[in-house]
């Protein structure tokens, strides 16, 4: 599905971009390709979904936003439905299952801390389930780099 | 509401920015035209938000699963609180883990503290990545465990509401 060039554009292009006129005149020229092949192969990693954006990646805390990650032991016969209910919230950007008897983990992104607790609260009324909050309290690493 | 670190321009340039950059020969000046200021200044703002950190980089962003990387490991460990720091930094230092941040322990049943996330194409990569992990910890570590995602129930980026 993708070729070596994607690789090279997927494994060179995750950071760095350059904030120049015509950025992808300058990073095709280090590649070794064209301008306009560079940015049609993008966008075709992008409407495949190799790639999920492409641009810059915002701290959320930065621009004023609270995260925090909680988790819930969800029975596997209330997966569905318990899912359901805990994405109904516009609030809720992530949402993963793990094999763990807690089972149900998602991050809750909210402009102010007070929504991020309401949040906490109203998932809890919706499901029955206790949702646990487990805020970062320290980040000692963020380093989103794949190879591809 | 907690005041807005961004002025009104950043916060426009964010909003025109965050779902991604135009693929066009000249992103800026289209960002630019869409935002109302002169191209010059959205790449000066731009480089100054990457500066304080506001943006953490610019680039590709490429899912995990369409990588191959569908094994999606939390590491979970349980460290005394004296050591975080010590195994904290033990953890950032290792090249192939993508996040690593202290949480708080659910006690009795959840004594793990530090959370630590890798990604591997299959299982034995991954076990192997938290062997890794293990050997950093040495003796630090009291215990941990290791939570793959079965399922993505929801992703959505974490977006500024306009």
């Amino acid at each position: 599905m993708i070729d070596d060039t994607d690789r090279l554009i997927i494994n060179q292009m995750q950071g760095d971009f350059p904030l120049t006129e015509r950025p992808f005149a300058v990073v095709a020229a280090t590649l070794g390709l064209d301008e306009a092949d560079l940015i049609t192969r993008l966008e075709r990693l992008l409407a495949d979904g190799v790639l999920s954006r492409f641009g810059p990646m915002f701290d959320a805390e930065r621009l004023g936003g609270h995260t925090t990650l909680a988790a819930m032991a969800v029975p596997a016969e209330r997966v569905d439905e318990v899912a359901a209910a805990v994405n109904a919230f516009p609030e809720v950007a992530h949402n993963y299952l793990r094999d763990h008897t807690l089972s149900m983990w998602f991050v809750i992104s909210a402009e102010s801390p007070a929504r991020v607790a309401e949040v906490l609260t109203e998932v809890q009324a919706a499901t029955g389930l206790p949702v646990h909050d487990m805020p970062k309290l320290c980040e000692f690493r963020l380093h989103l780099r794949l190879e591809a | 509401m907690t005041d807005s670190p961004l002025d009104p321009v950043d916060r426009r340039i964010v909003l025109a920015t965050q779902a991604g950059l135009p693929l066009v020969e000249r992103p800026y000046h289209a960002i630019a035209e869409a935002v109302g200021i002169p191209a010059s200044e959205v790449m000066e703002r731009l480089a100054r938000m990457q500066r304080t950190g506001l943006i953490r980089r610019i680039g590709a962003v490429p899912d995990h699963y369409a990588l191959g990387y569908a094994f999606n490991g939390m590491t979970v460990w349980d460290v005394a609180d004296d050591d975080i720091a010590e195994a904290g930094a033990r953890v950032a230092a290792l090249p192939f883990v993508s996040h690593c941040y202290q949480r708080p322990r659910l006690l009795p049943d959840w004594p793990y503290c530090l959370f630590a996330m890798v990604h591997a194409r299959d299982a034995g990569a991954a076990h192997a990545l938290v062997a890794e992990i293990a050997a950093a910890l040495g003796p630090l570590s009291r215990g941990h465990r290791v939570l793959f995602s079965t399922r993505i129930l929801k992703k959505t980026g974490l977006r500024l509401a306009g």
